[in-house]
């Protein structure tokens, strides 16, 4: 098991009252698999994607990333593990505006201290996303469809055990959303990292091995998808 | 801490930013600049008094009082040194033959050979010392200029008629503030009497120049004798005196200059302060990038720290190094306050100081702000929104950090950890009082937002208030600078105003003294035959203090427990008589007695001051010894004086009957219509009363003029330096948010906005920002200039409007012109390209 949660609430105090977020969340994990969180906007979806990734801590509840509790963890702590066993895929792309291709996808193995290597590793996986000759390229010098590839290179540039995508392809156009995709799944399998996916799409979501949906805050449903079915 | 990383990413996130990020330190290399250059000036100042106060006090050891050396002390003296020279110094009219002028000079009669170090420069050189041989005199350059006199002229002083045998070109041992109202005139001292100037009653000052052998020490030897000569009321200056007096006067001097450029550089720092916040908020997104992929807060502050450190850094070596030019500058600007021509050098403790009160306050000031970057969420990369940063509980160490580090350079500079204290104290305030005026204003903008005005208004006035605005520190800085500005105009306005406010309508404008007592119905027949008024006409005489409270003065010098001040003990006092008291005056207590007749006790009034300094009230004994004879008399009223009129006001008056008898002099009060009757009145008196001087309102206003505008000069150049920095940092604000404005700009250009438009939003932007800056410092100005006027120079506080609204349209323009030439490129640019970028 990758990740478990048992038990989790998040509120937030409002104005008059107590806002819940999430509601007695439970559900676990196992490595390997690629899961899909889906639910209507303001359904909690972020909210748990940021919870499970070590972004952000729950009102109460359990948290476990690799058999770690990371809802006791110091801030410096969760860095740490984030650094080495998570990868993360935004909507928005989020590349720092002032690195170059190159230097995004080299960032996390430099900050794990292997800086030795890491030009190479960076290089072939911005190759293998396609964008070998982009290397030097600034994120403003680059599509839409660029930087998510350059984000996808990034994520996987640590062999991370897990990694979360927040609606990898909700900024892109279809096409470009489909090679994105594609490049995703292709480049999970080969690594072998667990995969959850927040989405609205749920033509991606289908793509994946299980389903969660959330409303209100609270798991709706918990749904295995069969390889027949989503083939 | 992984290091490498982090500098790593300190140089590559900064690489496109450095520029931007150098401007804003601009406003530290002006600040530091300024601190260096006032500093190093006045190292080379203070190691120039060392080499210069021996020539500038002209002999090792000087003997002055009001009255000749007495026999008493003259033993000692002889026995010091055979080699002396005496200067009798006093004011009086000349009158100029060639040129049918008069004018009221400063006359030095001197004997002997000083000055037995330096030199006397005059035109041609052999005239420093022929001058003495004979009725020859020495003219101020300037007066001579003034005058068109050349050498050859004579000039009158007294009954004397002098030749004017060179030019004047330095005035020993004196700085030359008052040499418009009375330029020196040197003669020999053997024919000082036969100008008969000296009379009884006479302002005269005698000094004795000793020249003494290197073997004898004279710290020594003055402080054996100090107290002899001080019962004597003379006083005694060693070359060790006149050098701890010109670095007092000088330390002062540099104390003023170096508060100035403090609140300089603090404004420097809040610009600072200010931009690092903006540039964090830009770099918030990356910062979570950076937190999210695993890097630690502290070591996400580290990356920022290092940059903003190393441009600090940078900028405050920058500073020192124009700071070190901009020393060379300060002696023209302070020229009027140099006894002396200062030799410029590099001063390394100037530049020590420099660099490091420049990197610990960028430093400190920086942190502020960038502090909250540890506390910047990894979850801003799933919620973009704008939340302001959470506070860190660190922030106030760094406040204790800044106010220690500020009161701890003030203590440098006073010594006095009180002072230092209260100096820091008043900085506070003064900056509080700027920011809460400014949030007020700005949170005025928003209460009462013209909802209905014109769109162009609306935006222009809504960008004060939005995220990342830099109302407050704008209006803090251009503000403290133009507040600064006014004030100094007011003041110079008010005092100016004042003095001219004197001569008004049918108050006096001309005093005449030192008309001998058998003069007194000639002077008025003069007066009347210019059909001026005989305002007043009263009797002076002069005498001293013998013994008061059954002491004599002897005693009441040498008590150690005694209140009164040495100074009005010393004093020579000009007493008058008169039967009434006059109309201006406020009795405050007792009685005033007009007539003494002649068998009760002498009742004498008072000034309410002058009681108050000798300690003494109603029905105390005081006994004045009048030119030998002694007087007894008690205090039998108090008055309150009104020092407003042009008119000869006594501390001390008798009742009539008593000093009718004694040795007198006259002065008249009038008033003159115009200046040409000024000008013949003054020629008319001087040459049949060669002794008796006029004074008129018209010579002092100018005199007045004249040092005001060589003190704010000196200022000016200082608040220049504010404005200047507050509009660097004006510049450097809209140059970190022009990307913000940019995406405005081109999101209302293409919903239709013309490129006009824009101009007059922004247009009344920096307006709104120019106005709100100017009169919140002209605001400060006017109460700040009200409570001195009212408190402390006791003015009637009558503003002269214009120059104050000159100040408020220049600062507004500058602020609208600086304003717009920055946002032209954000205008300009093509909404494609930059939606592509942005």
């Amino acid at each position: 098991m990758i990740l478990e949660a048992s038990e989790v609430f998040k509120t937030y105090q409002g104005v008059n009252k107590k806002l819940t977020v999430l509601d007695n969340i439970n559900f676990h994990v196992e490595r390997g698999e690629i899961l899909a969180i889906v639910g209507p906007s303001g359904s909690g979806k972020t909210t748990l994607l940021g919870l499970c990734a070590g972004l952000d801590n729950p009102s109460s509840g359990i948290l476990k990333l690799d058999n770690e509790s990371i809802s006791a963890m110091s801030e410096n702590e969760k860095a740490e593990i984030r650094n080495k066993k998570v990868g993360f895929i935004f909507q928005n792309f989020q590349l720092l505006p002032t690195l170059s291709a190159l230097e995004n996808v080299m960032i996390p193995l430099e900050l794990q201290g292997r800086s030795k290597g890491a030009r190479a590793k960076a290089i072939a996986l911005l190759e293998r996303v396609g964008l070998g000759d982009r290397l030097n390229h600034y994120p403003s010098q680059l599509s839409g469809g660029e930087q998510q590839r350059v984000s996808l290179a990034r994520a996987f540039s640590n062999d991370p055990e897990i990694l979360f995508a927040d609606e990898p392809t909700g900024n892109l156009d279809e096409e470009t959303g489909e090679i994105v995709e594609h490049l995703l799944f292709e480049l999970n399998k080969e690594k072998q990292t667990t995969l959850i996916i927040v989405t609205h799409d749920l033509e991606l979501a289908n793509k994946t091995d299980r389903i969660i949906r959330l409303k209100g805050g609270k798991i709706v449903s918990d749904q295995s998808i069969k390889s027949e079915a989503r083939s | 801490m992984k290091w490498s990383l982090i500098v790593k990413t300190a140089i590559r996130d900064s690489r496109k930013d450095r520029s931007k990020l150098l401007l804003f330190m601009s406003s530290i290399i002006l600040g530091i600049a300024a601190l260096v250059a006032i500093n190093s000036f006045n190292d080379n100042l203070v190691r120039d008094i060392d080499t210069q106060s021996k020539s500038l006090l002209g002999a090792d050891l000087t003997v002055e009082g009001n009255k000749p050396i007495p026999n008493s002390l003259i033993a000692s003296l002889d026995s010091l040194s055979s080699n002396n020279s005496t200067e009798v110094e006093l004011f009086s009219m000349s009158y100029l033959p060639s040129k049918s002028e008069s004018q009221f000079v400063r006359i030095k009669a001197l004997t002997g050979d000083f000055p037995y170090y330096g030199n006397l420069v005059t035109q041609p050189i052999s005239a420093a010392s022929s001058y003495k041989k004979g009725k020859n005199a020495l003219v101020d350059d300037g007066m001579m200029l003034q005058y068109g006199l050349e050498v050859g002229d004579s000039i009158k002083l007294g009954q004397t008629v002098f030749l004017i045998h060179g030019r004047l070109m330095n005035a020993f041992g004196s700085i030359d503030a008052g040499a418009s109202f009375a330029p020196s005139v040197y003669i020999s001292g053997d024919e000082m009497a036969s100008t008969e100037l000296i009379q009884p009653g006479s302002l005269v000052n005698y000094k004795n120049y000793y020249k003494v052998d290197s073997d004898v020490d004279l710290n020594e030897w003055k402080k054996e004798r100090k107290k002899q000569f001080r019962t004597e009321s003379m006083r005694l200056t060693t070359i060790e005196d006149q050098r701890e007096n010109l670095k007092e006067a000088f330390s002062n001097l540099n104390s003023f200059l170096n508060i100035v450029a403090l609140i300089s550089l603090l404004l420097a720092c809040i610009g600072v302060a200010s931009s690092v916040l903006i540039y964090v908020k830009t770099k918030v997104q990356s910062i979570a990038i950076l937190r999210c992929l695993g890097m630690k807060g502290e070591e996400a502050f580290m990356v920022y720290f290092l940059q903003i450190f190393a441009l600090g850094f940078l900028s405050v070596v920058l500073g020192v190094a124009i700071g070190s030019i901009m020393q060379l500058i300060l002696p023209v600007v302070l020229k009027g306050f140099l006894p002396y021509e200062v030799n410029m050098t590099m001063s390394s403790s100037a530049i020590i100081k420099g660099l490091v009160m420049g990197v610990l306050s960028t430093t400190l000031f920086a942190l502020g702000p960038l502090i909250s970057v540890r506390k910047i969420t990894p979850l801003k990369t799933l919620r973009i929104n704008d939340d302001p940063l959470e506070a860190d509980p660190l922030r106030w160490l760094v406040y204790g950090l800044i106010a220690l580090s500020i009161t701890g350079f003030l203590y440098s500079l006073t010594g006095s950890i009180l002072e230092a204290g209260i100096f820091s104290l008043g900085i506070l305030v003064a900056f509080l009082v700027l920011y809460g005026v400014a949030k007020c204003v700005v949170w005025s903008v928003r209460r009462f937002f013209p909802s209905n005005a014109s769109f162009v208004l609306r935006q222009g006035l809504s960008n004060l208030y939005r995220p990342n605005n830099q109302t407050q520190t704008l209006v803090v800085s251009i503000g403290l600078g133009t507040g600064i500005l006014t004030l100094l105009f007011i003041l110079q306005g008010l005092i100016l105003g004042n003095v001219e406010g004197m001569g008004a309508g049918n108050q006096p404008n001309m005093i005449v003294f030192g008309i001998e007592a058998d003069q007194k119905d000639e002077i008025e027949a003069i007066t009347n035959s210019f059909n001026m008024p005989v305002i007043q006409n009263v009797p002076v005489v002069t005498m001293e203090l013998a013994a008061w409270q059954g002491k004599s003065k002897k005693e009441w010098l040498q008590d150690s427990t005694r209140t009164a001040s040495r100074r009005v003990i010393n004093r020579e006092a000009r007493v008058s008589y008169q039967s009434t008291m006059s109309p201006d005056e406020k009795l405050l207590s007792g009685n005033f007695t007009g007539v003494y007749n002649g068998e009760d006790s002498i009742m004498i009034s008072l000034a309410e001051s002058y009681a108050e300094d000798l300690d003494v009230s109603l029905h105390d004994e005081l006994v004045w010894n009048v030119q030998g004879t002694l007087i007894k008399t008690y205090v039998g009223s108090i008055r309150e004086i009104n020092f407003r009129k042009m008119e000869s006001r006594f501390f001390i008056l008798f009742p009539s009957g008593v000093l009718e008898e004694a040795p007198q002099f006259r002065i008249l009060v009038t008033k003159s219509p115009t200046k040409q009757v000024t000008a013949d009145f003054r020629n008319t008196v001087v040459k049949s009363m060669p002794s008796a001087s006029v004074i008129d309102l018209g010579s002092i206003l100018v005199t007045l003029n004249d040092i005001l505008t060589k003190v704010s000069y000196v200022i000016k150049f200082m608040a220049g330096f504010s404005i200047l920095i507050g509009l660097i940092v004006l510049i450097s604000s809209l140059f970190l948010s022009k990307y913000q404005r940019i995406r405005e700009s081109v999101l209302l250009r293409t919903l239709g906005a013309v490129q006009n438009k824009i101009y007059r939003i922004n247009a009344v932007e920096y307006a709104a920002l120019g106005i709100l800056s100017a009169s919140t410092g002209i605001v400060l100005a006017l109460s700040g200039s009200y409570l001195l006027a009212t408190f402390v120079f006791e003015l009637d506080f009558n503003i002269n409007w214009l120059p104050i609204l000159g100040i408020f349209v220049f600062i507004v323009g500058l602020t609208v012109f600086i304003g717009l030439w920055n946002s032209r490129d954000v205008v300009k640019r093509s909404p494609l390209e930059v939606l592509r970028n942005v």
